[in-house]
């Protein structure tokens, strides 16, 4: 049984871990979110936090832990490769549309235009009527600023571009959680601003996130909660201030002195 | 002049090559949507499939690549033909009378099938595992990120492949000529050209039709081509 504390969690990780071969990577990770939250993970590369994004969604199987996604847990069993896999394919895939996920090499569908990405998954997942799905779709590329390039392939967008289409991809199935796998670290300098420009607004609008990421002052600025990883365990987590301020780790006061 | 050997009706062979076109040209189709099956289910068991099938798999691109299509014509044919009519008395059927041209479709197709494998196979392995994750992440089933994503993002890999295919089975139909029990292009006009003793206008007639098939080929392959990879850029 769920406590009822926990089922009105937007997202709750437990004790996650996870292995690749006989290398750890995440020795026992825990995460809450309220609905609303903004949780930011940082850490240096190699530190296992996209690993940990990506076992939210099961891209990644966990070996170990329990994950409860809006008060329901996906049921997971232990498969032959030692990683725990869900049980229920259905469940999973129902768990699934509730977790908007922006990948940081976009990862847009490339035979499809724009606006075709932004509809598809609304309507051959969520069987949302098109007409419905493509007025939705065209309001959130209006939102994103790219609602002249909705006719366009991804391969002829900037890479803001292809991401900000992807960040209306994973808007357009009203999700209750938004995963982002450090969005904007596959970017040039100058078009970082625009993507962290539309996160930002998704933050001022009360949607809960997971935010991996580089951009420590952004990071400081949008987030509710920040955690700081080190080789595959919490080394400080807290508040922005005290994370970023004061933080009781030494290993963290170095991390976040050193990059700005 | 055009020489009246050519003309169509009872003095010349020109409706006999024509039926001899379309022919080759079913049995062609029909070979390569067969190829097309089996290939599509080779790959899915080389990719996906467990050990039992990929070996299966194996063995059949294996041994239908290695040994030469003349003999394995001849040995579908003649085998394949004698088996399932012995079959046919076996289950109080009685013997059973393959078509030839049906004989002929099911050989080429089952050899096409072992190409087609390994075409689709390397188209499906080249698209990008970011697509397919996207598919996943969006909570598509197993099926809806095949047809949906991977079947889409592997046809600009696997058209030209396919392609190549779709050509090489055009001409393969004339190997059927070794079975006597077909009447393509290439049988068609040994005929005509026996009967006439006119060999060089017949088979250079022949020849220009199948350049033909190909060259009205290429430009439907270019069209699909064209058309499949819409969200590539081109070479500058």
């Amino acid at each position: 049984m769920l406590s009822s504390q926990t089922a009105n969690m937007a997202v709750v990780v437990d004790d996650l871990h996870k292995s690749f071969g006989p290398l750890e990577v995440l020795k026992g990770v825990s995460l809450e979110a309220r609905q609303g939250d903004v949780v930011s993970m940082i850490g240096a590369s190699g530190s296992g936090k996209s690993t940990f994004l990506r076992c939210i969604n099961f891209l990644e199987m966990p070996t170990r832990g329990r994950i409860i996604v809006t008060g329901e847990e996906v049921a997971l069993k232990p498969a032959k490769d030692g990683d725990l896999h869900p049980t229920d394919k259905r469940q999973l895939e129902r768990v699934r549309t509730r977790l908007g996920m922006v990948f940081q090499s976009f990862n847009l569908w490339q035979h499809m235009t724009v606006l075709q990405n932004v509809m598809e998954a609304p309507v051959h997942v969520l069987k949302v009527p098109k007409a419905e799905a493509r007025a939705r779709a065209e309001a959130l590329l209006q939102k994103v600023g790219l609602y002249e390039k909705r006719d366009q392939y991804p391969a002829f967008l900037s890479g803001g571009q292809q991401q900000r289409a992807a960040i209306a991809r994973a808007l357009a199935m009203e999700p209750k959680v938004m995963l982002f796998d450090e969005p904007p670290s596959a970017l040039d300098p100058e078009l970082v601003g625009e993507v962290l420009k539309v996160i930002r607004g998704l933050a001022d609008e009360g949607r809960t996130m997971i935010l991996v990421t580089h951009e420590m002052k952004f990071a400081r600025d949008v987030s509710s909660h920040v955690i700081y990883l080190h080789k595959g365990v919490i080394e400080e987590e807290g508040p922005p201030k005290q994370v970023f301020g004061s933080p009781r780790s030494e290993r963290c006061k170095q991390f976040v002195s050193g990059i700005h | 002049m055009f020489p009246s050997v050519l003309e169509f009706g009872k003095t010349g062979f020109g409706d006999e090559l024509a039926r001899g076109a379309l022919s080759t040209l079913l049995i062609a189709a029909s070979s390569f949507i067969i190829g097309l099956v089996l290939g599509q289910l080779g790959a899915a068991a080389k990719l996906y499939g467990g050990p039992a099938s990929r070996f299966i798999a194996n063995i059949y691109t294996t041994v239908i690549r290695a040994v030469p299509e003349l003999v394995l014509i001849l040995l579908l044919f003649f085998a394949g033909t004698k088996g399932i009519s012995a079959l046919g008395v076996a289950v109080g059927y009685g013997p059973v009378d393959i078509n030839g041209t049906f004989a002929a479709i099911l050989v080429l197709g089952f050899v096409q099938g072992a190409y087609a494998t390994e075409v689709i196979r390397g188209a499906i392995q080249a698209v990008p595992v970011g697509q397919i994750e996207a598919a996943r992440a969006f909570g598509m089933s197993g099926t809806q990120v095949f047809t949906r994503v991977i079947l889409p993002a592997m046809l600009p890999n696997a058209i030209p492949g396919l392609a190549n295919l779709w050509l090489v089975v055009i001409k393969d139909t004339a190997l059927i000529t070794v079975t006597g029990a077909s009447a393509e292009l290439a049988q068609m006009t040994k005929n005509a050209a026996g009967f006439t003793k006119r060999y060089f206008l017949f088979y250079f007639v022949s020849g220009c039709i199948y350049l033909a098939m190909t060259l009205v080929s290429n430009y439907f392959i270019s069209r699909l081509e064209a058309y499949v990879r819409r969200g590539q850029p081109k070479l500058a």
